[in-house]
């Protein structure tokens, strides 16, 4: 045990890496809620967070401007779930296989790509952490909220991806909940029959909705890449978009529910980080296990069950009861 | 009348089975495409990829080397598919068969007949293989657990455990004492090798190489891949044998019928009387026992040590998926698919050598295939649709008839 660090400042580190690590869990599993809402299972989240990853740091790496980075992570996430829509509502085809193909086809590409046009690890200058300073009146001394004992260091030492992760909370059960827009995807994926006989394009509904979880998903993926770790490294996301798919069965499909999963897991993830750093007497490989050993337990939870759209994995047929 | 439409019905039959072929050529074409934006000459990658795998005795041979747990993985999740589940767990089925077959002989090549241990390490791999896929078929049938995640969460949890036990308990004791600490077993007591294809000939007396005999060409090839020393060994004639019990097992015994009655309907099955949760557990079981296998015969028929759990799966978790989907979910059908994508795997190896296209360009293929072959689904949908205008006879009365 290290005895250098204090409670307190391992406290406060498991909970700033907790902040940091739940940003890829947020923007794959909110984007998978609109997805599954809407009567479609995205199993490729996995492999659309490994192109965007790739694509943002690449554009990150040849132009060293960090928006044109995520707008390309963004922009091949949106078509890999436009893709995915194609798949799944035009041709009808088995969600739970056709996403294993996605997930093979985005690792084997990054991969690819990432060996043909970079082939080293290089790393790249990520979004920095923002300040939030408050210049006082006269003096050039300043005022900053990372200041702030045990709150500054665990809320206000992010960047702007991590702030915009918890951001897109709310206003994805705004939309959900209180949106024509969301009305019309809550109605698809839980009866499209009768949504389609009100005028409600089931087709429209889940195409926008799996773009706009593979969108997502490619900014989880770039904020792996360009913000927290800084480089690219082929596989990088390491099952955490399969976890995402997990976790929005755990938040029972819900914006808060997921919220709450994704900062159980990341900081399941944290603490298994730091019990490495501080050298315990707790083997690495079971510490490693510890998330994934507990999406299985969380899954089998049967609270709620209830709340999953009838609709989920079915494919529309008009005319079929 | 009758004629044409028998005829009809054929051809339909004939495009049915054309449909993965199609998909495969659909994805080559697209991969030829990346292959011209990276600079690369497709004609000669898929040129050297062909040649690689299949004109030589050793590309032959490590075709069949890979078609081996790519047919025994396949055929598992040919099982679970029809009882309507969907294993993506082999990877971590192989793992713990691996392991468990690693340690068996291990702990007992010394003291038993080789060919004891040798089946004894076979049948300890399936059954731990069995066992791993058991938690998330139970998870599936009394919880409702989507036996996807749950599959693919125990993968990451076998890799793990894979490390923990090379790193400690298993680690090979030469690399404690050189001080490397490389996380891989020892190497497995010699008696405890299955034999392979050279071993046999040279037992039933062929020594002489194609070259004493003057062969060459093709005939060459295919005499040097049976009797010359190559990695080729009996796993193959298991792995054959049991996929032809797979199928008389599915289509020829009451278990099998109702695992397949629970994959097309567990609403009427349940009304025939079958206990649904019982073979939705049974139909995992068994697909992580033939994945256990898998792992078990490529540790006594090719590796004869453990080491880095990913590296001994080699994807073949995945790539089994694909070769079940190419096989048309059809135990037969796996036999051949299992050789072509072998030879896939050994081809993109070649091809990275002779046009430096890096191997993973295979995976990113293996993912097109199955987008391909599951999107074409759709026509055989609609023809079966077609088709159902006549009635089928009620499951309940053709339960009872084979009950």
């Amino acid at each position: 045990m290290n005895e250098g660090l204090s409670v307190l400042a391992i406290l406060i580190g498991i909970f700033h890496s907790g902040l940091r690590l739940a940003t890829p869990y947020l923007y794959a599993a909110i984007g998978e809620t609109f997805a599954q809402r809407s009567g479609v299972l995205n199993l490729g989240v996995e492999g659309i967070m490994l192109m965007g990853a790739f694509s943002g740091f690449y554009v990150t790496f040849k132009t060293g401007n960090l928006l044109l980075g995520l707008l390309a992570a963004a922009a091949v996430g949106a078509l890999m779930g436009l893709a995915m829509a194609f798949i799944s509502v035009t041709m009808k085809a088995e969600q739970g296989i056709s996403g294993i193909g996605l997930y093979l086809f985005g690792l084997g590409a990054s991969s690819l790509l990432f060996k043909t046009v970079l082939g080293t690890v290089e790393g790249v200058r990520g979004f920095p952490e923002l300040n939030f300073c408050l210049a006082s009146l006269g003096g050039d001394s300043s005022f900053c909220l990372n200041q702030i004992p045990v709150i500054g260091p665990i809320f206000f030492k992010h960047s702007v991806l991590v702030y915009g992760a918890f951001a897109l909370v709310p206003v994805a059960w705004w939309v959900l909940n209180k949106t024509t827009w969301g009305l019309s995807i809550r109605a698809v994926g839980q009866n499209p029959q009768a949504a389609d006989s009100l005028g409600v394009s089931v087709a429209r509904v889940r195409y926008f909705t799996v773009s706009l979880g593979g969108l997502l998903a490619g900014i989880a993926g770039a904020s792996l890449s360009i913000s927290l770790l800084n480089i690219f490294q082929e596989g990088m996301t390491n099952g955490q978009g399969f976890i995402a798919v997990a976790l929005v069965y755990f938040g029972s499909w819900t914006p808060v529910g997921v919220l709450a999963g994704a900062l159980l897991f990341s900081l399941i993830n944290a603490l298994q980080l730091w019990v490495q750093v501080l050298g315990l007497e707790i083997p690495s490989d079971v510490a490693v296990m510890l998330p994934y050993l507990l999406t299985i337990i969380a899954l089998a939870f049967p609270f709620k069950r209830a709340l999953q759209p009838a609709a989920l994995t079915k494919p529309f047929q008009r005319g079929e009861s | 009348m009758h004629a044409s439409w028998s005829q009809h019905l054929r051809l339909e039959r004939f495009a049915g089975a054309l449909l993965p072929l199609i998909a495969v050529a659909g994805a080559l074409l697209i991969g030829a495409v990346v292959l011209v934006l990276l600079d690369k000459n497709p004609t000669e990658a898929y040129r050297e990829m062909v040649a690689g795998a299949f004109t030589n005795k050793n590309g032959l041979a490590d075709t069949f080397v890979k078609a081996i747990p790519l047919l025994l993985v396949g055929l598992g999740i040919v099982i679970a598919f029809r009882a309507s589940v969907i294993n993506i767990g082999a990877e971590g089925q192989l793992i713990v068969g691996a392991l468990l077959a690693t340690f068996l002989a291990l702990e007992l090549g010394e003291r038993l007949p080789g060919f004891m241990v040798m089946i004894i390490c076979l049948l300890g791999g399936s059954l731990v293989g069995a066992g791993w896929a058991a938690i998330p078929g139970y998870l599936k049938a009394r919880l409702g657990v989507n036996e996807i995640l749950s599959t693919i969460m125990m993968n990451q949890v076998a890799i793990q455990v894979g490390f923990y036990l090379l790193r400690g308990p298993m680690i090979d004791p030469e690399e404690i004492a050189a001080g490397t600490n490389i996380p891989h077993s020892a190497r497995l007591p010699r008696t405890t090798d299955l034999p392979r294809f050279t071993d046999v000939a040279k037992g039933l007396g062929f020594t002489e190489s194609a070259r004493d005999l003057e062969m060459s060409g093709l005939s060459g090839e295919l005499y040097g891949l049976l009797v010359e020393p190559t990695r080729l060994h009996l796993g193959l004639f298991i792995a054959i044998i049991l996929a032809i019990l797979v199928y008389i097992f599915l289509w020829r015994t009451t278990i099998g019928y109702r695992i397949r009655a629970v994959g097309l309907n567990p609403h009427a099955s349940r009304y025939a009387g079958i206990r649904v949760p019982r073979y939705i557990i049974l139909s995992m079981s068994l697909s992580g026992a033939f994945a256990g296998l898998a792992g078990a015969l490529e540790i006594i028929g090719l590796h004869h040590r453990m080491f880095e759990p990913l590296a001994v799966s080699a994807g073949y978790g995945f790539s089994g998926i694909v070769v079940a989907l190419f096989g048309k979910l059809h135990p037969l059908g796996v036999i051949p698919s299992s050789i072509l994508f072998g030879g896939l795997l050994v081809g993109g190896d070649k091809m990275q050598r002779a046009v430096q296209v890096p191997q993973v360009f295979i995976t990113a293929l293996l993912g097109l295939i199955v987008l391909f072959v599951v999107s074409s689904e759709i026509w055989s949908q609609q023809r079966a649709s077609r088709q159902t205008s006549e009635p089928a006879p009620p499951l309940e009365a053709e339960a009872e008839a084979t009950a």
